[in-house]
């Protein structure tokens, strides 16, 4: 009786396409037996939490040091589970420090140059005309620089530390931001569903709201995550060179750089910051490309 | 044809003029006044002033920069704050270093990227396709700063086969291991983010080509596969060499991280130790110059692609 009763259909809607799902909903099912995308994003939530909770986590001051303690190995008294650093500092407390640092110095930049090249672009492209030959051609000043050189510098002449750092990074992600912002807003602009928005009178604000950010912000986010493992590389790289992070304060590319005057004694430690670099980046690559992937519509 | 170079070229003249714009005003980004910097800090303001009319900054800032690109136009990039030589005598010394770096790069990541990239391709979808993307990614992810530090642990270090930093004599001689010994490393290092670039590149060039109709075609007219993947390979050349064009622009720089860990004596060594000394005049220019063949090598790349291929020509 039951089973008559539950394949009698009662909504109209559901008869006629059975298994509907939306759009966030096929992403979502198919982030769901992406295997490869979930475990990186479990990762990545890992490394986020670890730096979040720093202070919870790490057994010791990350800053304390002790000249008789200095490179010590891994597993060093069974206290220093990452050994010491070459002023004696425990590994574990500073990687754990250390990822608040560079996270915040990759993923900043990112949502600035998010917000202002993203704003720009939607300009450009849903203005046109002058107003997008002035801004896209000041972008493509900026785009005839390799990135690193660019942040290089900028940072350089500013005189390094980690706003300058950040701010540095994301003057270089603004440029393809906006590019991407441009192109995804022409598009949905001459679209036949915003001419009719407008003609049907409705305000150039809810036009934008509504149809053209709506449309652009899905390509202008997938974007921006991939940008931010190249970021983290950067900002790190940045820190590496002396123009990010200053001392004492623990950064992975800082750490990294300090360490390299010390690969003859402990190789293994001075490894240490850039696998931490490395595991980050490549989870931050295979999310983005794996949210990439399932939100393309076509495919 | 020869009206598209031309376009081309003049439309490339407001991008140059835009970077050189964006080197002058790095002066300006410098915390402090430039001429504070020369003056003990007790310096009286009219000390300061004439100061100033010397340098010509007490001049309209437009009138400023003409000057300096006039300068600059003519090859003078001023002098190093840190050893008082010419800065286009120090650059000229460091870019053949970095050419030769950044090229033999590019050559070796393109021949192992364009193999794993038609592999990929060819049999898109299958744990081959899936290893070739992990390696992609694996190259694009690494920090090669970090891996320069790895492998001189590894080969320096552990099994004393190559040195670690530095080069065998000013001037390259590639008929000399001792010469080729000290670039090994470099390379491989800086060939680590093309080969994950090409690779991505050559697999979906490759892959798109295979699923057109003349493939079939060929295939239903009992070409050997060997031929058919020929036929593939020409039709997605050109992309690939686009594409390997641009990332010796981008080596050129941004090999500053991996010649620093090297002390390879080039171009972006030069940058780094000007950056240490706060020599802003070889920063300025260093940064002019490499910026610039990053302009002229796009542009290179975009007439040589137009040739190969008359239908992605723009505007």
């Amino acid at each position: 009786m039951s089973s008559a009763v539950s394949a009698t259909p009662t909504d109209p809607t559901e008869m006629a396409l059975p298994r509907q799902r939306g759009y966030w909903g096929t992403v979502g099912y198919r982030l769901r037996y992406d295997y490869i995308t979930l475990f990186f994003l479990a990762v990545l939530v890992l490394i986020i939490l670890s730096a979040v909770f720093a202070p919870w986590l790490a057994p010791f001051d990350p800053y304390r040091e002790s000249i008789i303690r200095r490179l010590k190995p891994l597993g060093y008294m069974d206290q220093y589970w990452l050994g010491t650093d070459e002023l004696g500092r425990d590994m574990l407390s500073r990687l754990l420090y250390g990822g608040r640092i560079t996270l915040t110095m990759g993923i900043v930049p990112v949502i600035i140059a998010t917000l202002v090249g993203g704003m720009l672009g939607i300009v450009a492209g849903f203005a046109g005309g002058v107003v997008n030959m002035v801004i896209m051609r000041v972008m493509d000043v900026f785009y005839a620089f390799p990135s690193v050189l660019l942040a290089v510098a900028i940072s350089g002449a500013m005189g390094g530390g980690a706003v300058n750092g950040m701010i540095a990074l994301s003057l270089v992600f603004i440029p393809p931001l906006c590019r991407v912002a441009e192109t995804a807003t022409t598009q949905v602009r001459n679209l036949d569903f915003v001419d009719a928005a407008r003609a049907t009178g409705a305000p150039l604000r809810k036009v934008l709201w509504h149809h053209v950010i709506g449309n652009v912000l899905g390509p202008i986010l997938i974007y921006a995550s991939s940008l931010v493992s190249v970021a983290i590389i950067l900002a790190s790289g940045l820190s590496f060179l002396g123009l990010g992070v200053k001392p004492p304060d623990p950064d992975w590319g800082l750490m990294l750089n300090a360490l390299r005057q010390s690969i003859y004694v402990s190789p293994l430690v001075c490894a240490m910051p850039g696998i931490a670099i490395l595991i980050t980046s490549i989870s931050m690559n295979l999310v983005s490309d794996g949210l990439r992937a399932a939100m393309d519509v076509r495919a | 044809m020869f009206g598209y170079v031309i376009r081309r070229l003049i439309a490339a003249i407001p991008i140059a003029l835009g970077v050189s714009m964006v080197c002058f005003a790095l002066v300006f980004l410098a915390p402090g006044d430039p001429v504070q910097t020369l003056l003990p800090p007790d310096a009286d303001a009219e000390t300061v002033a004439r100061l100033k009319a010397l340098y010509g900054l007490d001049r309209p800032i437009v009138v400023q920069y003409f000057d300096w690109l006039w300068r600059v136009a003519g090859g003078d990039f001023g002098r190093s704050i840190a050893n008082g030589r010419p800065v286009i005598e120090e650059i000229q010394r460091s870019l053949g270093n970095t050419v030769l770096l950044a090229g033999l790069s590019v050559l070796i990541a393109f021949s192992i990227a364009f193999v794993l990239g038609v592999i990929a391709g060819r049999k898109s979808g299958t744990w081959l396709d899936r290893l070739v993307t992990g390696v992609a990614v694996l190259g694009v992810s690494i920090p090669n700063y970090w891996l320069a530090i790895v492998l001189v642990i590894i080969f320096s270090v552990e099994m004393m086969i190559l040195p670690s930093s530095g080069t065998a004599g000013d001037t390259f001689d590639p008929t000399s291991w001792d010469h080729i010994r000290y670039l090994i490393l470099p390379v491989i290092t800086l060939s680590m983010i093309p080969v994950g670039i090409i690779a991505r590149t050559t697999r979906s060039a490759v892959s798109e080509v295979m699923n057109q109709e003349f493939v079939v075609t060929l295939r239903a007219n009992g070409l050997p596969e060997w031929r058919v993947l020929k036929h593939a390979i020409k039709n997605a050349l050109p992309p690939v060499l686009a594409v390997m064009g641009l990332q010796f622009g981008t080596l050129m720089g941004g090999s500053i991280l991996v010649e620093t860990v090297y002390a390879w004596p080039g171009s972006g060594y030069l940058l780094s130790k000007a950056i240490l000394t706060r020599d802003v005049p070889v920063l300025q220019g260093t940064i002019l110059v490499l910026a610039m063949i990053f302009v002229v090598t796009n542009l290179a790349v975009d007439l040589f692609q137009s040739t190969l291929d008359p239908r992605i020509r723009r505007g």
